[in-house]
């Protein structure tokens, strides 16, 4: 479904992101761990084009969506994303948060995307905060809002940056609890993460990146029991 | 000591006039400098560098010499070079409404600028274009920023408005002055301008305070 081809970024001198290449297929879950600074999340920004790469190709349907006339917004309306730091719209609700670009970008009528809203809020087990605004919401509740928001532009793809990184302990849980029963769903994700146990369990494959290179992938299994790389192996160990 | 109020009261009527011209220019003005300097702001915070020299460049100028060369200018050189002679209320009003608009401009940059730009990141991975984005995601945050600044600079519009009297505009400045001059007495006239100014100033600094108020309630 997407196809990366020597993708590199580098901002001023500063070469984030090196010839990385892969695949991911229609349905995969996709991990991508590493450690901080690795360039994880600059490659995940850079597949709906939030960076635009310095070189390289990203092929979305055989499409090439690094060209420069490509239309960003278009490309974007199929691929979700969910931040780290939730980026809600503080002035709306969680109702209104989720309604707000169905209607805005696909112009889907307002019923409609109440329906689609409300029934996203009810995935994401927030039906009793459906009219409350974010600064009243917890954090593991602001993701969920979050992960709705996205899912109801009806992303082909969903990508989520460290989505569980700015959480209490307590409540990292209910957020991946949402993602299990995503990936269970069919959804194409790719998952920038530092929970391993969530990439050992849900991903169909592991990318681990260091110093802005792909270093290995595979699936989590023999990744995280037989890692081929002296570096993964060194990642591994300090973090299992 | 020998201050002697008696004597203004019959010139009163004359000054308490001068309320309305200057509220009338302050208002206009205003109103010139909120719609110039929201354009102004929004060329700034264009990624096109044709639309953010030109707004920078402006607000340079206008903030980088005094505001009553810029009245001069416009009242005194304006006539010498296009033949037109320029009603005052037209000087004053473009002199404060160019002015306002700068200051306005940078209020405004500085208050969009101002919301986290996450807002905007996720609004750009919603596939949300740049107007609607601008409209409904960012600018009703940055108001929360904006609105107190803007108070600010109304009043202070309000006490710099005295300087028009410089070109003959009949404001309670002007009037205060005139009376002082038919008197021989300036003190009294001048001390009841100053009273005028204060209780203007003193309802716009309340009203602003409320907003101010308003504005960290809905938080």
């Amino acid at each position: 479904m997407i196809k990366i081809n020597n993708l590199s970024k580098s901002f001023s001198d500063n070469l984030v992101l090196e010839n990385i290449t892969t695949t991911i297929e229609h349905g995969e879950v996709v991990a991508v761990i590493g450690p901080s600074g690795s360039g994880k999340s600059t490659f995940l920004r850079c597949i709906n084009l939030l960076e635009s790469p310095s070189s390289g190709q990203i092929l979305l349907h055989e499409m090439d969506i690094t060209k420069p006339k490509i239309n960003k917004l278009e490309i974007r309306k199929n691929i979700g994303m969910v931040f780290q730091h939730f980026h809600l719209f503080p002035h709306m609700t969680a109702f209104e948060n989720v309604m707000y670009a169905p209607m805005k970008v696909k112009h889907q009528k307002r019923g409609e995307a109440e329906k689609i809203a409300k029934e996203l809020l009810i995935k994401v087990g927030l039906t009793e905060k459906m009219d409350t605004y974010p600064n009243r919401l917890s954090g593991g509740q602001k993701q969920r809002v979050a992960i709705a928001r996205a899912l109801a532009m009806e992303p082909e793809i969903m990508l989520f940056d460290e989505p569980t990184s700015a959480l209490d302990p307590e409540m990292v849980k209910e957020v991946l609890d949402v993602m299990k029963d995503l990936a269970k769903s069919g959804m194409t994700m790719v998952v920038v993460t530092h929970e391993m146990n969530f990439a050992k369990e849900v991903a169909d494959r592991i990318i681990f990146m260091d110093g802005g290179q792909l270093i290995e992938e595979g699936e989590p299994i023999s990744f995280f029991d037989n890692p081929q790389t002296k570096r993964a192996g060194d990642f591994l160990a300090k973090v299992l | 000591m020998n201050l002697d109020f008696s004597q203004i009261v019959p010139s009163i009527p004359f000054i308490l006039e001068g309320i309305g011209a200057t509220l009338k220019f302050v208002s206009v003005s205003i109103l010139l400098g909120l719609i110039l300097g929201t354009i102004f702001a929004l060329c700034k915070i264009s990624n096109k560098k044709w639309l953010k020299w030109p707004a920078d460049a402006y607000t340079s100028i206008f903030r980088g010499t005094p505001l009553i060369l810029q009245l001069m200018i416009i009242h005194y050189a304006v006539p010498q070079l296009f033949q037109y002679d320029i009603p005052v209320f037209l000087s004053a009003v473009l002199a404060f409404g160019l002015n306002s608009a700068a200051y306005v401009s940078e209020i405004i940059r500085a208050g969009i600028m101002a919301v986290d730009k996450g807002q905007v990141e996720a609004a750009e991975a919603l596939g949300v274009a740049y107007r609607p984005m601008m409209l409904n995601i960012i600018l009703p945050q940055a108001i929360k920023n904006i609105l107190p600044a803007l108070m600010n600079e109304f009043i202070s519009l309000t006490k710099e408005s005295a300087l028009v009297s410089t070109i003959g505009y009949l404001d309670i400045m002007r009037r205060a002055e005139i009376v002082g001059s038919q008197l021989y007495r300036n003190f009294e006239p001048l001390l009841f301008a100053g009273l005028i100014y204060w209780v203007m100033v003193f309802i716009l600094s309340t009203i602003g305070r409320w907003v101010e108020r308003r504005m960290r309630h809905s938080d």
